[in-house]
Parts: structure tokens; sequence; C-alpha cells
């Protein structure tokens, strides 16, 4: 069975559990539009007073907020859901059952879930990037807009790599529900550039929790503001976690033994 | 009384007991209380410098020292009785609670209390650390300080009875998560928490002004900071005082109505 096919079939199954509730679509639209409101409204505050927030104009942080949008979006559609579901299968044993299956447990763990109306934020996210784009026009060549498709891609790997090593850990500690969302409070300060930050902060929302791959450096590249070492950094961490998660997932699984069933 | 007080005795244990239990969580809560003012700290103090140095009243180091102050209030007069409360009525535990001789508000009060002693001096510590790290200026002038007391309180007691009141939607409907997100949005813009309310635009202020959510956060902060007159910080306790009999009554009617349309879910 491809991968694709996998895909597809998870994906129907977990729209088919979620269509039943028909008036969900319109509070979910609701609740995502009020968030993007209030990101919308306070960034129109802020530049009330200034032209410029260290360095970044009016356009660049819409491209910011487009970029912190769609990938939050991404983070609750294809990752988190799954990792979440890891954690409690494991705790509950009935991860037993995604062991039997022939394919690879970790693509199942990954591919199982989806936040489907996220897809909403994700739509929302690339609406915004896209009316920033206008607005920057002219200033972005062809090699920025290949570089911030490649950070965009080097971001999401790098996430869904913390994402598994994170959810990973409840093959040892079992109880650790509350994990996945020491990310999504981090994800917060994504929302502005982390150059902003002192250096103890933008070191830890980098390296610590990456959330400044997600969102900032995508947008630097865009931006013109990507220099090579980071582009580089970017890239080797990618490949590196990516790798390491495999191997940390691996480990897991040796120390798995059905905790129920 | 005395078996109010022994209830009361009595949650103080299990919260403190519940709390150790889940320090993890605890942690990861409180990174989060942290963040969202310091990156309103950073912002502002960033715009404040480009600018010259000050926006309207507020000078850079008065930025400062606003956002780890409001940290401090709005840590002091948080619930998170909201999302509890859908649960409580869904799995059926609402009914235990009605089976007791006392107000359920009773249990929630002494949890807020006992969770508020363990969390409010970790942060009090972080509040210094930033304090220094960002040079944050205070001068406390001994009036400011007397009637920083009883603003503070009163915004406690203000926001535990509206956020409770907030609360006790879940009895009609299961979509608690939207409506406490219309909630937050408007704390967000009307309490002071983006911003100073003196340089948002002036319909905000007086929206926020005339509405309870600047009374439960921005104000005993400002108040704390000597941004507010001595007038009106005895006219402000006194519009806390009105909003919070209003909340009283508020309250009353929603529990009864409230009560009237529970049919028990769950167990």
């Amino acid at each position: 069975m491809s991968y694709f096919r996998l895909v597809r079939v998870f994906f129907r199954v977990n729209i088919v559990g979620e269509v039943a509730y028909r008036i969900n679509f319109f509070v979910n639209i609701f609740q995502s539009l009020l968030a993007l409101g209030t990101a919308l409204a306070g960034m129109a505050i802020i530049f009330s007073f200034t032209d410029s927030l260290g360095g970044w104009r009016p356009a660049e942080i819409l491209a910011l907020v487009g970029v912190y949008v769609l990938i939050g979006g991404v983070i609750r559609f294809a990752i988190q859901p799954g990792m979440a579901q890891l954690i409690e299968s494991v705790r509950d044993g009935t991860f037993d059952f995604t062991l039997t299956k022939p394919e690879d447990a970790q693509l199942i763990t990954s591919i199982s879930r989806f936040g489907i109306w996220e897809i909403i934020n994700i739509l929302l996210g690339f609406a915004l990037l896209i009316i920033a784009l206008v607005r920057l026009g002219a200033s972005i060549g062809g090699l920025q807009a290949i570089e911030f498709l490649a950070m965009l891609l080097t971001g999401a790997v790098i996430i869904y790599s913390f994402f598994l090593i994170l959810a990973t850990l409840a093959f040892w500690l079992v109880r650790v529900e509350n994990i996945l969302t020491v990310f999504q409070s981090m994800y917060e300060a994504g929302r502005w550039p982390v150059t902003l930050y002192p250096a103890w902060l933008r070191y830890g929302l980098t390296f610590v929790i990456p959330v400044a791959f997600a969102t900032t450096v995508p947008v630097e590249a865009l931006t013109n503001r990507l220099n090579w070492v980071t582009l580089l950094v970017a890239f080797i961490l990618a490949v590196v976690l990516f790798a390491a998660s495999r191997v940390f997932w691996k480990l897991g699984l040796k120390h798995y033994s059905g905790t129920s069933a | 009384m005395k078996s109010l007080f022994q209830l009361y005795i009595q949650q103080f244990k299990t919260t403190f007991a519940t709390m150790f239990q889940y320090r993890a969580s605890l942690v990861i809560w409180m990174i989060g209380q942290v963040l969202e003012p310091l990156v309103y700290l950073i912002v502002w103090s960033t715009v404040s410098n480009g600018n010259g140095g000050s926006i309207g009243s507020y000078t850079t180091g008065a930025f400062v020292s606003y956002f780890i102050i409001l940290m401090l209030v709005n840590q002091f007069t948080y619930t998170w009785v909201m999302f509890d409360y859908e649960y409580r009525i869904r799995e059926g535990y609402l009914s235990f609670a009605l089976l007791k001789p006392v107000h359920p508000i009773h249990s929630d009060i002494a949890d807020n209390i006992m969770s508020k002693s363990i969390t409010l001096p970790v942060l009090t510590v972080i509040a210094i650390i930033l304090g220094l790290a960002f040079h944050a200026g205070l001068t406390v002038t001994p009036w400011t300080a007397v009637l920083f007391i009883p603003g503070l309180l009163l915004a406690f007691a203000l926001r535990f009875l509206l956020e409770w009141t907030l609360a006790q939607c879940a009895f009609w409907t299961t979509r608690v998560s939207a409506i406490n997100q219309i909630y937050f949005f408007l704390l967000l813009f009307l309490s002071g928490q983006i911003a100073p309310l003196s340089i948002l635009p002036h319909a905000v202020q007086i929206a926020a002004k005339i509405l309870p959510f600047y009374w439960t956060i921005g104000f005993p902060t400002e108040l704390l900071l000597g941004k507010v007159t001595i007038e009106a910080a005895f006219i402000g306790i006194g519009v806390q005082i009105v909003w919070l009999a209003i909340a009283v009554l508020l309250l009353r009617l929603v529990w009864r109505l409230g009560v009237k349309a529970y049919s028990a879910v769950g167990q």
C-alpha cells in the first residue's frame, strides 16, 4: 500500500468523523476569524505608533503573521493530533494495535490523526501571506521565493521532529499528556520577529523550543534578511533532528511493553 | 459557618496535593502566564525606544514596569473555572456538587486561593528578575500602596464572580470554547493586557471604563504604577464596588436559571 493511499484513507476517516457535526464548521470558522482579528488588531495598534518594529515594516510583519497562522494551522492539522494520540495510546495500551499493523509504526502514528478544522487556519494564513506578498511586491526575487519555500519546509521538518521527540518520551514517562502544550505556549512568541527579543529568549526560541525556525526564519528569507549561515544551520538542524528523532523513536519502541491490554 | 470553614481547609489540602501531583503542567502553564506579558513588554519597549523614549505618558521604563505589574495582577485575579465547567456538566460531576449542602462556588474559591498562594511567590521572583533584567523603574507612594490593596482585592472578587457567571453558559451550550474566546478577545483589548489603556483609541478607553474588564486588571496595575490620580483612584474603587454588586446579582440569577435548565448528563 503506497504512502499516499494510506494518508488518503486516514484523512477520509477523519473527515467522516467530523462532518457529522456540521455546526462545528461555522463555530470553527468563527473562532479562526476571531483569532486572526485579534492578531491583526494588535498589529494595527502597534503600527499606529511606529512605521517599523525593530526594522520590520508592516507588510513584513503581516507576512510573519501569515506564516504564523499558516504553520500554526499545519502543526495542529497534521502534527499535534497524531502525537497527542500516541501519548494517549501508550498510556492506555492501545498502542499495541498500531504495532500489529504491517506498516511502520511511526508512519501510522504520524498520519492517523488530522485536526480537520485547522484547514481553515491554513487557508487564512495563506491568504494573509498572499496579501503581504502583494504589498511587498517587487522587492521579492526568485531566489528569495525559493529560499522562503525551502525554509518553510525545513521549519516543518524541525517542528515535526521536535514533536516526535517530545511524544516519544511517553514510552518512558507514560504520563506526559501536557508536554505538547509547552510548544503551544511558546509558539505565541513567534508572532513577532525573534530578533526583537533579548539574547536568552531568542536562543531559547531557536534552539530549545524551535519556534523561530517555523516563523521568523522563513520570513527572513522572504524579506532578504537571511544570511547563508542561518540557512545552513536550519538545514543541518532539520536533517540531524529528523534522524535523531527516528533513532529516539526506535529506542522508545524497544522500551515499550504494552501497559494494559 | 464551621462546616464552611472545614470545607475550605479540605479544598486547600486537595488543591495543594493536586498541584504537586501535576508539577510539570504547572510549570508549562506558568511559562505561558509569563511569556504573554513579556512579549508585549518587549514589543512596546521597542516601539517606545523608536519613538524617542516614550508614548503618551508612558516612558520605556514605565512600559516595562506596567507589563511586569500587569503580569502579577493578572496572576492574582485570573480564574480557570470556565475551562472546567463544561467538563463538570458533561461528565455529570456537577450533580455531586449539587448534593452538597453548600454552594459549589465555595470549593472553587478555595481552590483558586490555594493555587495562587503557590504560584504567586514563584511569579513574584520571576517578576523581580525581569524587573532587574529590563531596568524597570517603580516608585510607590504610600497612598498608591494603600489604595492598591482594596483595588486589587476588589479586582479579584469582580473577575472571579464574572468568570464564574460566564462559566454557567455551559448549562445551555457545549460550545463554551467559542464563548470563552470572545471573552478573552474583549479582555485582551479592554483590560489593558495588550497596552496601557491611555494610549489606546479614545472610543476603546470609554468602552473599557464602562465595561468591567478594565477594573479587573488594568486599574489596579495603573494604580500601583502611579498613573491614576487620587480622586480617580477613589472613583475607580467605587466603580469596582458597583460592578461587584451587579456581578453578584447576575451570578445569582444565572445560577438559578442554569440549575433549572440542568439535566445531568453522564454518570
